[in-house]
């Protein structure tokens, strides 16, 4: 049976608009207009138990919006929502029991205090007994492995630390559902790594059901066999990440560092040209032409440097509406 | 805070608190001058209401049937309020504003424990000890000279409870107001202004302003009635008032809240 189930869900919010300028401003204050924006539309999805699935969208995609539904903080507008067989919005002690959020830029941790005595906190909210607290917390530092900085008040841990000790404190009360918007936000690339490493352990651990979101796309690649694709509201893809891939990013982005004197036209013949800044040009490859027009520009060009990346995935999204492809 | 409020659980409702307010102090304490400037924040402004009293009370002029020592209580009355609010009202319900214009209230709502206890609970403040203090030399002083008995100090203390309860019912629900006006930094502070009244005897307002305190902003029930009965001579009906005052203050206060999450949107990321 599945832990999430989600049928039709809508959000419709009243936003104020206001011209700009100074009459507006007036009109804005005295008599206010509202127009409605629907940022979740009619999306249905379920999710099985021990799944780790990945939430891609855009900024203002409505990604957001629907883990807030999902968790019980916003009231959906419409359409039916049920996470470990429980309505999130009647917020219930033992629905809150089996779930956790965590935001990578909001904190709940004490500021001035060690991370300790919010862990503390928390588990004393949540019942959890002082012996079990112990083995709980030295097992996740362990696994995160940030068992000496728990004792300096938080203003003292650098921003991956902080994540860290964030995520402990979220899972302190063993939740089975986790929901994790940008959890690896503004952290540097082994601070990425090590968060999504003890995300894939946990969920091997504990048989814990995990969705997030997040802007990187290594986040995605490393944890997510199945991803759910959002776009302005509606949900337009849900399937498993290759399948993405190839459905709207058959293409790779080849950098090329050359001598200067080359012109766009020279390129055009590899592929795509997107950027020319002096030396370097960024070309787009469809991804099964790659090995064979990469051996050809290092063999028919004078390249000094050469790098192949996956396109953004914003890039990737706004390139498929580009082009009508959905 | 009586758990039925809250539902069940008292004990973990206690255990939670105690690690709340021991968190908070030391958290505050990290910060050592605030103190003296607590104290003598408090010592001034403790010093100019008892001068603004003494001007009256020199020529011989008293408020009505309310002789020197006996608005000597009610200042004391008034100065153990305030401290009562900078120790558990201000740090909490003004920080309200704040959770939600940062989305931090997010985490509260997510916890299985009463969002209200934890909105009005989660920390105190030693700095309004001093308040605390002075306020109680200042009772005892003039309770001394009046022959004040401990009967009448323990009968005074019913009517103050509900007075701390309405009190705190009435700042929750403009602290509530958050979530539609995000940016209410200060509307606290007119609530605030408005309780200075309750530093003199009721009696010493026009009829119309005394209409206005008792029953729209119930000041008289947070000092006078209290100073009353401690002199020993209030009416049980204002005391049965006062209760009944403050149980529908605080459910409507619950009321309130949960009318007002139907509309909390969270902060957007």
């Amino acid at each position: 049976m599945a832990i999430v189930d989600v049928q039709s869900l809508s959000k419709v919010y009243p936003v104020a608009i206001k011209e700009p300028g100074l009459k507006g401003t007036l009109q804005h204050f005295f008599r206010r207009t509202y127009r409605s924006v629907e940022a979740v539309r009619q999306v249905s999805f379920q999710i099985e138990p021990g799944e780790i699935v990945g939430f891609l969208g855009p900024n203002g995609a409505g990604k957001t919006t629907t883990l807030k539904m999902l968790t019980g903080l916003i009231y959906p507008s419409r359409g039916k929502v049920r996470v470990a067989d429980y309505i999130p919005f009647e917020r219930k002690g033992d629905f809150l029991r089996q779930i956790t959020l965590v935001m990578g830029q909001k904190q709940q941790l004490l500021w001035d205090l060690p991370a300790l005595d919010s862990f503390r906190i928390n588990a004393s909210i949540y019942g959890v007994p002082d012996k079990e607290f112990r083995r709980r917390v030295g097992e996740l530092a362990e696994m995160l492995s940030i068992t000496n900085q728990l004792t300096q008040p938080v203003r003292k841990l650098s921003l991956g630390e902080r994540m860290k000790a964030e995520m402990l404190a979220a899972l302190i009360h063993r939740p089975k559902v986790l929901f994790l918007d940008e959890p690896t936000l503004g952290l540097d690339v082994n601070a990425q790594a090590a968060v999504r490493e003890f995300l894939q352990a946990y969920n091997q651990r504990y048989r814990a059901t995990v969705l997030l979101t997040s802007h990187y796309m290594a986040d995605i690649t490393a944890l997510c066999e199945r991803v759910l694709l959002i776009h302005r509201g509606s949900l337009i893809y849900d399937g498993n990440l290759t399948g993405l891939l190839e459905k709207f990013a058959p293409y790779r982005e080849v950098t090329v560092e050359l001598d200067c004197a080359i012109q766009a036209q020279d390129l055009m013949d590899y592929g795509e040209v997107g950027n020319l800044a002096g030396c370097t040009a960024s070309l787009i490859v469809r991804r099964e032409a790659l090995t064979q027009t990469v051996a050809r520009i290092l063999a028919e060009l004078d390249v000094k440097d050469l790098t192949v990346t996956d396109p953004p995935i914003e890039e990737v999204i706004g390139r498929v509406f580009q082009a009508g492809v959905v | 805070m009586p758990t039925c409020l809250f539902g069940g659980g008292m004990k973990r409702y206690l255990s939670v608190l105690r690690l709340f307010w021991s968190t908070a102090i030391a958290a505050e304490l990290e910060y050592r001058l605030n103190f003296l400037i607590a104290t003598l924040s408090s010592l001034g402004s403790l010093t100019g209401s008892l001068f603004g009293l003494f001007l009256f009370y020199r020529t011989g002029y008293q408020f009505q049937g309310w002789g020197w020592e006996e608005a000597l209580v009610v200042l004391g009355i008034f100065t153990l309020l305030q401290g009562f609010s900078a120790t558990l009202l201000v740090p909490n319900l003004n920080k309200i504003v704040t959770q939600v214009q940062e989305g931090t209230l997010d985490f509260v709502l997510l916890k299985p424990i009463s969002s209200q206890f934890w909105l009005s609970s989660r920390v105190i403040s030693p700095w309004g000890v001093p308040d605390l203090t002075f306020g109680l030399v200042l009772i005892v002083y003039a309770g001394n000279r009046l022959g004040v008995g401990l009967g009448a100090y323990l009968l005074s203390l019913i009517p103050l409870l509900f007075g701390l309860i309405s009190l705190y019912s009435l700042w929750f629900m403009l602290g509530a107001t958050s979530i539609w006006f995000v940016k209410i930094y200060n509307v606290t502070e007119v609530l605030r202004g408005l309780l200075e009244a309750g530093r003199f005897p009721i009696a010493a307002y026009p009829v119309a302003y005394r209409v206005f305190f008792t029953f729209i902003i119930p000041v008289a029930f947070l000092t006078t009635v209290p100073a009353e009965a401690m002199l020993n001579r209030v009416e049980w009906g204002w005391i049965l008032g006062s209760g009944l005052l403050s149980v529908i203050l605080l459910q409507s206060s619950k009321f309130f809240w949960r009318f007002a999450l139907r509309f909390y949107t969270s902060a957007s990321s």
